[in-house]
């Protein structure tokens, strides 16, 4: 890259960065477009977990999780998270048993936007679903749903 | 793996075991939902309400109202049994008798006889591959797709008022009952009975009228594996194979006749649209 | 030419119910295609959304997300008129943004 397009490219992130932060919903230590390769390539979700900068979370219940007990079919396993402790500001999903863990996360715009997602996930075999929840105060939490996943049926 | 497979041996016991008849009813119990299809019929829900086949209905719209092919032409003037260009109410009214070809078609026959006839696009070459890869969605599956999608919400109703159209279901239905191939099966070895499953999956029995729609519903449908949309031309190709029969020939006489019987078992029931499929 | 989402918005009070269905193979990097080749990796990686031009909801997505994904989250404080605008990119650079104006309760 040229030093003239990489001094664009890095006002332009400065931009963006200035608008969020402006916006007051950016997540602290992390540009608007970075994506966090370390944790998405950890093989295990304490190193993803790591990568990620979550310490220990605590177990809650106020975290609910709606996925099928079976799932269907593996590779359309829809989730619906909601998190009913105050001051969500973001959540993070693991597929526990996927070659690699760490498969989603979600910013939500305090006063904006409510603690709710909803997403569909491949899941290779039996795992929990297991999400962390950070709190603008920086507290975590964590809650867990098991999903079975199958051989399946003939496709009819 | 292990577990997996003590799961599917367990559903399977569960799903073996009798059901004894509710007392003083006259009407035929209904089919049991065994524990595994209740909770995938939890999700169907969830699922059907944002479907990816949504995406192929809007591409089968474009592709219907672009001019295309070697005679630059659009499909507006395609006749799918309720005259040129309408395309709202035919998928459930088909298949039917057109005089034009002197056949009995289904609705992807007709919609490449209309890409044939009406664009100048080569029969032999859609035949070609005409089933989706996750790469690759045939033109014809797309337009089928779009036209089944413009049906949606309203009752299936073949029509059986001539001779061509009788003679079509009297022979779908010799086709779903006649046993053949290395295995001896026939349609009716799986979907002739009550309680058959294959693995995770409840098989309807497709000659009670109560469940011949679950057979036809959701047909195009998209399919969950390979994130691939297919309509019943590939779905009973599929059905061949599994029978160990010979491959059927694309749009052939014969799936004709099959998808007529389906269809006029299924009659008066509503048909939701193209759906979601495992 | 990245194909459009389609988005569906219900407004329920003030409170803005979004389900979007985006077109994306979301290939995993382990799937062999019909000569027996590794298909690359090819997924959505951020997602972001914005009522009336201002950030609302972002998320970091990896290759786990289902083919052609769909994603739901709730905006509050919307009303009919507002615009609400969603953008997805992906690991080649890819990216489609797609808009709709958020229709009466």
């Amino acid at each position: 890259m040229t030093e003239l397009s990489r001094r664009t490219a890095l006002k332009r992130t400065g931009a963006l960065a200035a608008t969020a932060i402006a916006a007051g919903w950016l997540r602290p230590g992390a540009a608007l477009a970075e994506w966090n390769k370390g944790a998405f390539e950890s093989k295990t979700v304490a190193d993803a977990l790591k990568h990620l900068k979550i310490a220990t979370p605590a177990d809650t219940k106020d975290i609910v999780i709606r996925a099928p007990d079976i799932a269907e079919n593996g590779a359309v396993v829809p989730i619906e998270i909601q998190s009913n402790i105050p001051g969500t500001k973001s959540m993070v999903v693991l597929l526990e048993k996927n070659p690699f863990p760490y498969a989603a996360n979600f910013d939500f715009a305090q006063g904006a936007a409510l603690p709710f997602v909803a997403l569909r996930v491949k899941m290779g075999e039996t795992s929990n679903v297991r999400v962390v929840v950070t709190t603008a105060d920086g507290k975590f939490f964590t809650a867990a749903k098991e999903v079975k996943v199958t051989i399946g049926g003939c496709g009819g | 793996m292990t577990r997996a497979l003590a799961l599917c041996a367990a559903a399977a016991f569960i799903a073996a075991l009798p059901v004894p008849p509710a007392a003083g009813q006259s009407k035929p119990p209904a089919v049991e939902r065994d524990a595994t299809t209740e909770e995938f019929e939890k999700f169907r829900a969830v699922l059907e309400a944002d479907n990816p086949a949504e995406l192929f209905e809007v591409k089968g719209e474009e592709l219907w109202k672009t001019p295309r092919g070697p005679k630059n032409a659009s499909l507006a003037a395609c006749d799918l049994g309720l005259g040129p260009g309408v395309v709202k109410g035919a998928y459930v009214q088909l298949p039917r008798y057109f005089a034009d070809t002197g056949k009995v078609m289904d609705a992807e026959r007709r919609i490449v006889h209309c890409m044939v006839t009406l664009q100048g696009f080569d029969a032999a070459a859609l035949a070609k591959q005409p089933f989706s890869t996750e790469t690759r969605t045939p033109d014809p599956v797309a337009l089928t797709t779009f036209v089944a999608g413009q049906s949606r919400g309203m009752k299936i109703a073949p029509p059986q008022s001539l001779p061509q159209e009788r003679a079509a279901f009297a022979l779908g239905r010799e086709i779903f009952f006649y046993r053949a191939g290395s295995y001896d099966f026939s349609c009716a070895s799986c979907h002739g009975e009550d309680g058959k499953r294959i693995r995770t999956q409840q098989l309807p029995n497709l000659t009670r009228p109560e469940q011949a729609i679950r057979g036809y519903q959701g047909w195009p449908g998209y399919r969950m594996t390979g994130g691939v949309m297919h309509t019943l031309q590939w779905r009973l190709n599929d059905c061949f194979r599994q029978q160990r029969f010979p491959e059927p020939e694309y749009l052939s006489d014969s799936l004709t006749a099959l998808l007529t019987y389906l269809a006029v078992n299924a009659k008066g029931q509503v048909y939701k649209g193209p759906g979601i499929k495992r | 030419m990245a194909e459009p989402m389609k988005i569906r918005a219900k407004l329920e009070g003030d409170v803005l119910d979004v389900r979007v269905l985006m077109a994306h193979p979301m290939e995993t990097g382990q799937r062999k295609d019909g000569a027996g080749n590794l298909v690359p990796l090819h997924f959505i990686q951020t997602i972001t959304a914005q009522l009336n031009g201002k950030p609302v909801f972002q998320a970091d997505t990896s290759q786990a997300i289902s083919r052609n994904p769909v994603f739901g989250f709730r905006l509050k404080g919307a009303k009919a008129g507002d615009k609400l605008s969603i953008t997805w990119t992906d690991n080649k650079g890819d990216k489609r943004t797609d808009e709709i104006v958020v229709g009466a309760a």
